[in-house]
């Protein structure tokens, strides 16, 4: 790639000063974009792995003459909607006298106990590998069956997981905006520069040139040019990432799960310099390309 | 060099039209024919069009109407990745030499012979053979800028050849040269016709045609070919 003998003056351009700060730049922040994308993906498969397995639902009492009938109609009614849901493989509901002996140990064995409302639960166990929306079954249990609802800690994780991935979309977007900021950037270098050697181009294309011969010679130098920014970016990148990490390590602790960047995650940010350049250096040859097209 | 059966036609014009933009046509209804192995003078005064036909030779321009026929090969029905095929069998001599002022006369000669990919130990072996054929042996790393007019002139016919076209155009090559260098560039014309170059040089000194009068002419006025003397056998 670099060595390559080139018949063009690209060195001296204007390109050449300010591409690569532009790429260092959109490769900084594409940096951040991408470790908070790990980083959250982090958090939400700790997140993922809490909600999975099971899941309890609480149907409240029912009021009136036949109050214990009525509740267990309710119980019934809200097994019938978990097992119709994807994904759940196991419904089971405990009846008064289990619900009795799990709470005996807070409430005593009393007879008095008997006579109270007391609320019933469900145990369900759900496939682990199947992401289930809570927020959504919640609102179907509740809608179909009056007093029961999910359990609301994991609802709530639920939530957050659905927010945690519309981050992750936006990061992902993010990164898309910069790389076509710095496509356009570099059709915008690349034609200023042809219009700077129209007279060279020219000559090379009247001598019997290719048009790839000297659309190779503009890529060549734009993925020099990227090279040179991403590295200064990523050069950037890394010692602020490491300090977020850093204060953030101190701030840990209870809810925050950590925030540390995966391997993975710090091999796709030391190849963002190489993906800027390989998109550089494609653009410039096809914007070469293409206004070449319309010489004779 | 290609061998080809002398007085076979090497291009060919069929009431070929050319205007630059909404302009007037510069070029009107121009018809001949150049057969391979020829040696032509192309000339008329200034603005006549001498270098606009050229151009057409050399496909710097398509015309806007009529027909060209260069290497057998109606460029119209060409496709666009096979025109630097042609383009490589022709060395053109610009009026203005359009050199590249960043390159030394060695880099500058050489270029025909990069697009074509030739590997860099053929060009150090006969590029700088050429220069100094052209008596520049010294000034192997010269740039342009710090060479006189005749100097740059022989670089630049130095890279026209190079390639061994089989077509050789050349634009006011003596323009810019003693009477003495315009003879001598003449006479290297010449060596190279007589290797099969088929050859046309476009002037307006009417002296030199004079001198070589033994040459055929395509005569231009106005946009039209007027004349066209034909050739005959050196005295
Ligand atoms: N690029 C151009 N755009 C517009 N008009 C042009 C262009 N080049 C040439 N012309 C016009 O075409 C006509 C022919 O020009 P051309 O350069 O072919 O003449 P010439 O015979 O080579 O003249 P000279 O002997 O001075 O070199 C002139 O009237 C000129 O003004
Ligand atoms: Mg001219």
């Amino acid at each position: 790639m670099f060595g390559r003998h080139s018949d063009l003056p690209l060195t001296g351009d204007a390109t050449s000063r300010f591409l690569p700060w532009l790429v260092a730049l959109m490769v900084f922040m594409a940096s951040m974009a991408v470790a908070g994308a790990f980083v959250i993906s982090g958090i939400i498969d700790r997140w993922d792995h809490d909600v999975s397995g099971t899941l309890t639902v609480q149907v409240l009492p029912a009021g009136g003459d036949h109050a214990e009938a009525a509740t267990d109609e309710r119980v019934r009614l809200a097994v019938e909607v978990m097992r119709k849901v994807p994904g759940v493989l196991m419904v089971k509901a405990f009846d008064k006298k289990r619900t009795l002996a799990l709470l005996e140990p807070w409430l005593g064995g009393t007879d008095v106990v008997q006579d109270l409302p007391l609320p019933r639960l469900i145990d369900v166990t759900v496939d682990s590998s199947i992401r289930l929306d809570l927020a959504e079954i919640s609102e179907r249990l509740s809608h179909a069956v009056p007093g029961a609802s999910l359990d609301d800690h994991r609802v709530w994780l639920s939530r957050l997981i659905n927010l945690s991935r519309t981050m992750q979309w936006l990061a992902v977007v993010v990164v898309l905006l910069i790389g076509a900021v710095t496509s356009a950037t570099v059709v915008y270098g690349t034609r200023t520069g042809m219009a700077v050697h129209h007279g060279i181009i020219e000559v090379l294309h009247l001598i019997g040139a290719h048009d790839d011969y000297i659309a190779r010679q503009f890529a060549d130098r734009a993925f020099a040019l990227g090279i040179a920014g991403g590295l200064m970016g990523l050069g950037m990148a890394i010692p602020a990432l490491t300090a977020i990490g850093w204060a953030a390590r101190r701030l840990e602790g209870g809810f925050l799960p950590s925030l540390s960047l995966s391997i993975l995650g710090y091999v796709s940010i030391g190849l963002l310099p190489l993906l800027a350049a390989g998109l550089s250096m494609l653009t410039a040859r096809l914007t070469v390309h293409g206004t070449l097209s319309r010489m004779p | 060099m290609r061998h080809r059966p002398r007085g076979e036609n090497i291009i060919r014009f069929d009431s070929v039209g050319l205007r630059y933009g909404l302009g007037p046509e510069v070029l009107q209804d121009v018809t001949f024919a150049l057969p391979s192995g020829s040696f032509h003078f192309l000339t008329g005064p200034s603005g006549a069009g001498k270098s606009s036909l050229l151009r057409l030779m050399y496909l710097g321009l398509r015309p806007t109407r009529g027909r060209v026929v260069l290497f057998d090969r109606d460029i119209a029905t060409t496709k666009r990745y096979e025109l630097p095929a042609l383009r490589r069998r022709i060395g053109v001599v610009f009026q203005d030499f359009r050199l590249l002022d960043h390159l030394t006369a060695l880099d500058n000669v050489a270029l025909p012979l990069r697009v074509r990919g030739v590997r860099e130990s053929e060009i150090q072996k006969h590029v700088p053979e050429l220069l100094s054929w052209v008596g520049l042996a010294d000034h192997l790393g010269a740039k342009p800028s710090t060479l006189s007019g005749g100097q740059k002139q022989r670089v630049a016919i130095a890279r026209a050849v190079i390639g061994r076209p089989d077509l050789l155009l050349a634009d006011e090559p003596t323009g810019n040269v003693d009477d003495t260098i315009a003879m001598r560039l003449m006479y290297l014309f010449e060596e190279l016709n007589k290797l099969g170059t088929t050859i046309v040089v476009a002037t307006h000194n009417e002296l030199l045609v004079r001198r070589f009068a033994h040459l055929p002419r395509v005569h231009i006025e106005h946009g039209m070919v007027t004349k066209l003397r034909e050739q005959t056998e050196p005295e």
